[in-house]
Formats: structure tokens, C-alpha cells, sequence
């Protein structure tokens, strides 16, 4: 069962040469052809190639022993599909994109071939990133491998359901406003917002460029660690990107959290829809951290609560520039028409889903002469607000604890009718986005009848992915959560 | 009632840089269609741009050059439209904080000089190009994503030849300064004009009426000649004009509405969150600072001032800058510059457009103010000092050398002129009579037989003084 292992698990035994990276490769061929077509969390796979890959691991493996500056040498990770692999598929889960072969290498996916990574296959997700259950994927939802009856969450629904099936070792996904953190809470594994600017964006079709970051979805703390030692630091292609040394993320993972101190929002405790059962794991965490010795109080979030509002603003704003380029003029689908206007309308009207629709359309709204004023420009302001809560909280806590999502996964449709009841599924993850901060989501529990995993969400200062990972790398090292297997893993 | 004309020029210049604003692609004319092209100026999913730091440098460059002021901070926004030649679907541009704004610039118009305020000039980038085949289209992306300096004036400007004149200045300032070649065949340069017209006097704008799709400056100024007329003859028959956008026709010579679908748009500018402002640094905006040339205009007026020369030449020397420069290493050390000039505009150039260049020249720069020093001291005559001019420009050789191996030294010495004068007089009884009857202009026939007797060699207004006294009672 390679393919349980974590990264940290197989590298090691890589390393020892117990195994070979053909062999893990296989093993999650193998769940993959068990799982997925109930599961369908991988839009993509090439088993030859993934294995061609995996052998030349091995033969690279076999003159060093531990090969310098590889550290996942032979170990599959799977990219949800909205990052760009050379050769590879690159839909974004969109009809408009579904021929699309990226003819370049996103920044990470460049970086993960440079440390040795084996690009497994292409994962599902809401399309072009926009939802929160993986439901709108042009090319079928993706089922929760503890529920199949439930959603994944999204957007990167595809990965957070390989990872915690494990099909694969560990993912990439993208956060726009929390697509990596309650997905990960809905699947009960790990997932990591980084913060705005830490890991470039080159290569990630832009969903909301000023709110985007890829993150990494894995089995482990030290595993989210390790993905961000490979993927992070600046880059020339992205001007967003900040010039800064990456940390040893590995380093601070001590297990020890005495001193550090924890924020809880007072705002977010009145946060109408919260489900009980999810309350009381994020209470018990809270509990658990102070055994841990870390201390806690009460901060303050007075903006929060536009949170849910500025969020639809800027995000379907950006969205509407950054899908115009699919017009069916260059690549992707193309409906003729009798001339480029009636050619753009057919081609966009039969490649877009609902959603991307209703997105585009809100933001050409908000962004129109008359209307910028009134809501574009309002909604930068309030952002900044925004963020000025975070930073001023953050001068008395070393992080903040929320929940990752209000409820544990919900049912297949249950959502879908009523796009706004969808939306409060990110109320406690977009603002993390907006405030341009890191955060993660670590399992801290399960509900009881069904039992579905429970997300427990740590927010961090700028560039303190380190301090979020060495809390929740204690919290998981001293909680038995992580170690559950879902029905479908 | 007389009417004047407001007008307001936009102009496009493309940018000399190496590579396009946003990625590492040649920014370079007339290569096969779309072999300057990678995912990022193909719009292809998931790219990002990155901004060409030479293409800032050239905008501020041209707002220093143009006066005006270099803000602390600059941003691109996104101009959103559909266009099949457009990428993204969205430009890249400066809407409201441009990194140059409020300037000006001055050139010679109508016997004086005018001068033009600058609204702005910022930066964007192109778009590729459509081409129409019999059923279908095609579009060139190699010029998307090239650099593109956007340079709006103020409506200073009152008349075509005026707006004709603004360009040409405009041109040379941006030649100069390195910052594009401007080459309007290759579409380096485009221009958009606002024009409204008003009873002179009044203060108030007429309804701004666009004008697009002249692609020359001659274009422009027969733009609105054609413009100007029919906008007065609608108001002047009493009619009304609404603003709109036309387009110049210009093999019929008239602007025509253009559909008022192409004119409606709303492009819901908004910052890229793709680029981070700009804000220039010291030490980057002294290293701008050090590129600023001195303006065109100023050299013709320098060249005038510091070498007393005629306005015509001075003009030579503003439009032919090697030229020019040339004459300014020769004539600092001359004692007589003009007479350098005459002989720079004069005859060099005239055996420079034979096909040598100024760096393949065999003879020193000394050479030429040797020449004009013999000529200066009467050593040789103005039509010997062809003939040295004419050998030393094929061989290299010095002039006093070619006088002396040539024997054109001027011959001053007054016993061989008596000898040259007699002999003339003694041939010509008739001039020689008619001199003495009182026809002055005799001389000069009598003078050009002693030169020819001499071969050229006399020293003229020595041979005169000898013939007037020989001939006078
Ligand atoms: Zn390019």
C-alpha cells in the first residue's frame, strides 16, 4: 500500500532504495483504476507516462543515494487542473478548454520537476475555480471518499478527494477564497492558502488574479511543509511574486507551541449557520492548543463581516478580464458565427457552465461606467479595511482559529439551486484571500452519524506560513485525526 | 462670421526597444506572421506579464523630453474590449495614473515659434493585425504586446499645417532621443485627431468630432483640411454637429461617420492586478535623466548662436544629426565655422549621398580646415580650392600638399599678374575700349581672361587692381 504513505514516508524509503518510484507509481495506478471511477477526482492520467517518469527516478536515484536538492525524487504528486504542465491537459474543468494541451510549464510545476515530483495526472474541479463543491465542473462532479454522496468541497475538490483516497501522494490546488482550505476540511487532509505572493502564479490560469495562490493539499503538516519548500519563492515571471528567502519550513516543525499566541475572532462566534458539531471540534482544538501551551484570546474583526460581499465583487471583477481571452479565435473551442461577435457569443455560450456565466456577467456589472464607483472601487476600500483588521489583530496573536468551513460536507445538489447559500460555504476562508495573508486547514475531528471530517483553520500573519505550520504540525502530532482512512482510501 | 478649428492630436509611436512589453519576444518588423510570438503575448492560459523596464525607461525618457512631470507613481489598467487581434481581450494600459503627464513642446510654425501642451504620454501595448483573405481572416500577432507610447496633447492646435507641424516635431524629438524610430511605413507611427471648429473668439469647445485611420502625417493635415471646411459649411448652414467618431477615407480624400457600434464602447478600465505600480526609484530615474538629448529645436537655435550660420543651414544640420555633428568637431576648432558649413553642406554631402559614410572618410577632419584657411589667405582661388577639395576627398591626401604637387598656388606676385593683364588687354582691344568708355563690366570679362590665362592660378582681386590701373586714363 505505497500509496498510503506519505511524502515524507516514501521519500524516506525511496531513499533507502525498499522501494522504487515505479512501484509507488503504481500503487496509485492502482487506486485509481480501484477508486476513481466512483470517486472521479482525476480528469487525466497517463499511466505510461507517469511511469516512464517514475523510472527515470529510479535510474536517477541509482549512482547517489540521496540525490542533493531533489527531495521528491520519485514521489507522484498530482496538479489540479488549472496549472500548466507542458504536454499535459490543461481544461480547468471547462467545455471551452476541454482539447487544451499546455505548451509550457507553470513556475511550480517546473520547480516540482526540478525536485524530482512525478506529475501523476490532472485533477478535477469547479470550473475555471469558481464554486465550492466541484460541482460545476464541465466534466462531472467529484464524489467525497467519505461520503460518495457528498461533495469534496471545492474548488479543488479533485485533490483534496486523490489526496485523502490516496490516489496519489500529495496535490496542488488553488485558493481564490478557499479553494484549497475547505475542500481539505471536507476530505479531512491538510491544504495551505500561502500567502499572496509567496508562490508564483505564473502557470495558474487566473481564476481572480489579485486573490489567487497555488497551496499545497497533502496527508500531513510535514508534508504541506515540504510542497512549500519545492514550490515557493520569487519569481521573475511573476511581478506579483515577492522577492524574499524561502525559510526551512522543516525546521519548525518541533512540535513545540509554548508562547505562541492564538486569536479567536469575537465576529465569527455570532456567524449564523455554524454547525454544532463543527463548534464544538474547533472549541476542543482551542482547548487543545492551550494544553499544548500556546495562550488565547479574544480578537477583534469589526470588518468581517463584508467579508462575503467584497469578495463577490472583486473576485468576478477580475474573472470577467481574465476569461476573455477564451473567444475561440487562438485555441479551445471554437463555435463559428457569421462574424467574430456572433463567433465569440456562440463559442462562450456553449463553453461556459452556469456559474462562469453568472460570475462574468456580475462582474462586467460591478467594473461598468456608472457602477466602478459604486462597487469595484467601494470594495477596494473595504479590502483594505479588511486587511487592516488582520494586520492589527495580528500585533497581538501569533494566529487565528476559525473553522475552515461552517458545516462538514454537504449532499450532491443540496446546493446547487441557491448560489448564494453556495457562497457561505467560504465565509470563514475568503477574507483570508482578500486580506492577501496565509492560512491552512488540519483535520480536528468528525462529525458523528454520517462521519465526515471536521476542518480546523489557523490564520497567519504575511509570510508566516513557518508559525501556522509548526502550530498545526503540533496540534496533528498530538491528535489522532490525520491517521483515520476514508471508506474510499 | 469666421470660425477656428480646435485641435487635439493622439499619437502612437512604437517603442525601440529589443523585446515586447511583456515577455522576451523581438519586438522587430516585417517577420513572417506569428514567429515573434510565446504563450504570453498569445494570451495562452495562465500567463503573467512582465513589464519591459527599457520601455519604462524610453516613456519617462519622452516625458522629460516633452517637459513634463514624472510622477512617483504609475499603474497599468486593463482596457476591456473583444477584438480578434487582441490577445487577452483586455489592453494593458495607463488610464489614470500615466507616468508622464503635463508637459509641453515647442517647434517652429508660421515664422515664429509655437508651442503645445502635453496631457500625457503613457505607455501600452499593441495589438497584432488582421489580414482579410477571400473567406476567411488571419491575425498576425507579432506586433501584440509591442511597447506603445501614447502621446496626447492638449487641443492647442488651430489649423492642419500647424497639426502637420507638431508631428514632424514631435517625430524628430522622439528620433533624438533613441526612443522609436518612428517609421510610419512600417506603422511605427499612428494618429488619432479630435477636431471641433468655433466662431473665432469664443471661448467654448464645439461638439469634439474624432478622426481615425490616417496613417501618414500628410494624412493628418489632409484629414483636416478636408475636416475643418465641412465642419464650418454644416454650422454655417445652420446646421448642428453632434461629436462622433469618423473615419479618413483616404483614397476618396473624405471622413466618413464610422457605425456608431464600433464608437459605443464602455471599456470598465480597472488596475491589473497582474502588475504592481510603478514607482521609480532615484538612482533608476538619474539613470533616465543621463539619456535626455539635447531637443532639436535647441540645436538649430545653438548652431545659429554659437556659429552665426544662416537658418538654412543650421536647419541641414538639426535633420542630419551625423552631419551636423560632423560639422561641430570641424568647426570648434576653426576660426570659420560658416565657411566650414558651406563646404560640409556644400560639397561633403554632396559626395556622402554618392555613398560613403562619415566614419569612412580618407581625409582628416584637419584637412578641411586647412582648406578653408588657404582659401581664407588667398593662397588658392575658390575654383582651386574644388580641385583640392574634389582629391582630397578621393585620396586623403593633405591640402597643402595637393597645392603644391598641382600647382594651384594663387599667383600673387604682381609682376607675373602685369604679364597675364597685358596679355588679356593686348587680345581684347574691344572690353579693353569699352572699360575705358565707361562699361564697368567689362573688368570682369577682362579679369575672367587673366584667370584663364593664369589657369585659375591668379589671385582675382589682385588682377582687377592691375587691369583698373593699366586701363585707367
Ligand atoms: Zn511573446
Amino acid at each position: 500500500m505505497l500509496n498510503r504513505l506519505t511524502i515524507a514516508d516514501l521519500a524516506d524509503r525511496l531513499a533507502r532504495r525498499e522501494v522504487s518510484s515505479r512501484d509507488a507509481v503504481q500503487a496509485c495506478l492502482d487506486q485509481i483504476q480501484r477508486v476513481d471511477g466512483e470517486l472521479h477526482a482525476f480528469l487525466h492520467c497517463d499511466a505510461d507516462a507517469a511511469l516512464a517518469q517514475a523510472d527515470a527516478a529510479d535510474a536517477a536515484r541509482r549512482p547517489h543515494a540521496a540525490p542533493a536538492g531533489r527531495p521528491l525524487l520519485g514521489v507522484p504528486v498530482a496538479l489540479k487542473d488549472v496549472i500548466a504542465v507542458r504536454g499535459q491537459p490543461l481544461t480547468c474543468g471547462s467545455r471551452i478548454l476541454e482539447h487544451f494541451i499546455a505548451p509550457y510549464d507553470a513556475t511550480v510545476a517546473a520547480r516540482l520537476k526540478a525536485a524530482g515530483a512525478i506529475l501523476l495526472g490532472r485533477l478535477n474541479m469547479d470550473e475555471f475555480a469558481m464554486g465550492s463543491s466541484t460541482e460545476n465542473s464541465g466534466f462531472g462532479v467529484t464524489r467525497n471518499p467519505w461520503d460518495t454522496s457528498r461533495v469534496p468541497g471545492g474548488s479543488s475538490g479533485g485533490s483534496a478527494a486523490a489526496v485523502a483516497a490516496h490516489e496519489c501522494i500529495a496535490a496542488l490546488g488553488s485558493d481564490t477564497g478557499g479553494s484549497v482550505r475547505q475542500p481539505a476540511a471536507f476530505c479531512g487532509v491538510v491544504g495551505l492558502k500561502p500567502t499572496y505572493g509567496c508562490v508564483s502564479r505564473y502557470g495558474l490560469v487566473a481564476f481572480a488574479s489579485s486573490l489567487d495562490q497555488i497551496g499545497p493539499i497533502t496527508k500531513t503538516v510535514r508534508d504541506a511543509a515540504t510542497l512549500m519548500q519545492a514550490i515557493s519563492g520569487h519569481d521573475p515571471l511573476d511581478s506579483t511574486s515577492v522577492p524574499r528567502p524561502v525559510p526551512d519550513y522543516a525546521a519548525v516543525l518541533t512540535g513545540d507551541v509554548r508562547g505562541l499566541k492564538l486569536g479567536l475572532p469575537r465576529e465569527y462566534a455570532a456567524v449564523g449557520g455554524l454547525d454544532a458539531e463543527v463548534r464544538q471540534a474547533v472549541d476542543a482544538a482551542v482547548k487543545h492548543f492551550q494544553s499544548l501551551g500556546a495562550e488565547v484570546v479574544e480578537v477583534s474583526l469589526p470588518h468581517a463581516e463584508y467579508a462575503g460581499a467584497t469578495y463577490y465583487i472583486i473576485a468576478p471583477a477580475e474573472a470577467s478580464a481574465n476569461l476573455a481571452r477564451f473567444d475561440g479565435v487562438r485555441y479551445g473551442l471554437r463555435v463559428e458565427g457569421a462574424d467574430p461577435l456572433e463567433m465569440y457569443s456562440r463559442t462562450r455560450g456553449a463553453g461556459f457552465g452556469a456559474e462562469v456565466k453568472r460570475r462574468i456577467l456580475l462582474g462586467t456589472y460591478v467594473l461598468s461606467s456608472g457602477y466602478y464607483d459604486a462597487y469595484y472601487l467601494h470594495a477596494q476600500k473595504v479590502r483594505t479595511l479588511i486587511r487592516r483588521d488582520f494586520l492589527q489583530a495580528f500585533e497581538q496573536v501569533d494566529a487565528i482559529v476559525t473553522p475552515t468551513a461552517p458545516t462538514a460536507a454537504f449532499k450532491i445538489g443540496e446546493k446547487t439551486s441557491d448560489p448564494l447559500q453556495m457562497y457561505l460555504a467560504d465565509i470563514f476562508t475568503v477574507s483570508c484571500n482578500l486580506a492577501g495573508i496565509c492560512g491552512v486547514s488540519l483535520p480536528c475531528g468528525f462529525t458523528a452519524n454520517p462521519k465526515l471530517p471536521i476542518g480546523l483553520q489557523l490564520l497567519g500573519k504575511p509570510f508566516n506560513e513557518a508559525t501556522l505550520l509548526r502550530l498545526a504540525h503540533a496540534y496533528e502530532q498530538t491528535t489522532p485525526w490525520h491517521r483515520e482512512i476514508a471508506p474510499l482510501g | 462670421m469666421e470660425y477656428e478649428a480646435v485641435i487635439g492630436l493622439e499619437t502612437h509611436v512604437q517603442l525601440k526597444t529589443r523585446s515586447k512589453m511583456w515577455c522576451g519576444c523581438a519586438n522587430e518588423f516585417g517577420a513572417p506572421p506569428n514567429t515573434h510570438v510565446c504563450p504570453v503575448c498569445l494570451g495562452l492560459p495562465g500567463v503573467l506579464p512582465v513589464a519591459n523596464d527599457e520601455a519604462l525607461r524610453l516613456t519617462v525618457l519622452t516625458g522629460l523630453l516633452l517637459h513634463c512631470q514624472i510622477p512617483g507613481r504609475a499603474k497599468f489598467d486593463r482596457k476591456n474590449y473583444f477584438y480578434p487581434d487582441m490577445p487577452k481581450n483586455y489592453q494593458i494600459t495607463q488610464y489614470d495614473q500615466p507616468s508622464t503627464a503635463n508637459g509641453w513642446v515647442e517647434f517652429e510654425f508660421a515664422g515664429g515659434l509655437a508651442r503645445v501642451r502635453i496631457t500625457r504620454a503613457h505607455l501600452e501595448e499593441d495589438v497584432g493585425k488582421s489580414f482579410h483573405f477571400e473567406r476567411h481572416s488571419g491575425v498576425d500577432f507579432n506586433r501584440a504586446g509591442v511597447p506603445l507610447l501614447e502621446i496626447v496633447s492638449e487641443p492647442d492646435l488651430r489649423s492642419a499645417d500647424m497639426a502637420h507641424a507638431y508631428l514632424t516635431a514631435m517625430k524628430d524629438i522622439l528620433v533624438y532621443g533613441g526612443i522609436s524610430d518612428c517609421d510610419m511605413e512600417k506603422g511605427m507611427v499612428r494618429c488619432d485627431v479630435n477636431v471641433s471648429v468655433r466662431p473665432r473668439g469664443e471661448t467654448k469647445l464645439g461638439a469634439k468630432i474624432e478622426i481615425k485611420n490616417m496613417n501618414s502625417f500628410s494624412g493628418v493635415r489632409r484629414a483636416l483640411d478636408y475636416e475643418i471646411p465641412r465642419q464650418i459649411a454644416v454650422l454655417e448652414q445652420g446646421g448642428r454637429l453632434a461629436q462622433e467618431t469618423r473615419r479618413w477615407d483616404d483614397p476618396a480624400g473624405i471622413t466618413e461617420p464610422m457605425r456608431s457600434k464600433e464608437d459605443a464602447h464602455d471599456y470598465r478600465y480597472f488596475p491589473d492586478p497582474d502588475l504592481m505600480p510603478f514607482e521609480p526609484v532615484e538612482a533608476w530615474l538619474t539613470e533616465v535623466k543621463a539619456r535626455v538629448v539635447e531637443l532639436p529645436l535647441a540645436r538649430k537655435q545653438r548652431f545659429i548662436h554659437d556659429y552665426q550660420l544662416p537658418a538654412g543651414n543650421a536647419e541641414v544640420f538639426k535633420n542630419d544629426v551625423p552631419l551636423g555633428d560632423y560639422f561641430e568637431r570641424v568647426a570648434r576648432q576653426s576660426s570659420n565655422p560658416k565657411s566650414i558649413a558651406n563646404w560640409v553642406i556644400n560639397n561633403l554631402r554632396a559626395r556622402l549621398a554618392e555613398g560613403t559614410t562619415l566614419a569612412g572618410l580618407k581625409f582628416r577632419p584637419g584637412s578641411l580646415i586647412e582648406l578653408v584657411a588657404l582659401v581664407e589667405a588667398k593662397t588658392i582661388s575658390t575654383s582651386a580650392a574644388q580641385q583640392v577639395f574634389a582629391e582630397m576627398f578621393d585620396t586623403g591626401k593633405a591640402p597643402a600638399q595637393i597645392v603644391q604637387e598641382r600647382g594651384l598656388a594663387q599667383v600673387s606676385d604682381a609682376s607675373a599678374i602685369e604679364q597675364f593683364c597685358d596679355q588679356a588687354i593686348a587680345a581684347h582691344p574691344g572690353p579693353a575700349a569699352d572699360f575705358k568708355a565707361g562699361k564697368a563690366a567689362a573688368l570682369n570679362f577682362l579679369k575672367g581672361q587673366v584667370m584663364k590665362l593664369s589657369r585659375g592660378k591668379a589671385n582675382p582681386s589682385l588682377a582687377g587692381e592691375v587691369l583698373e590701373r593699366k586701363l585707367k586714363p
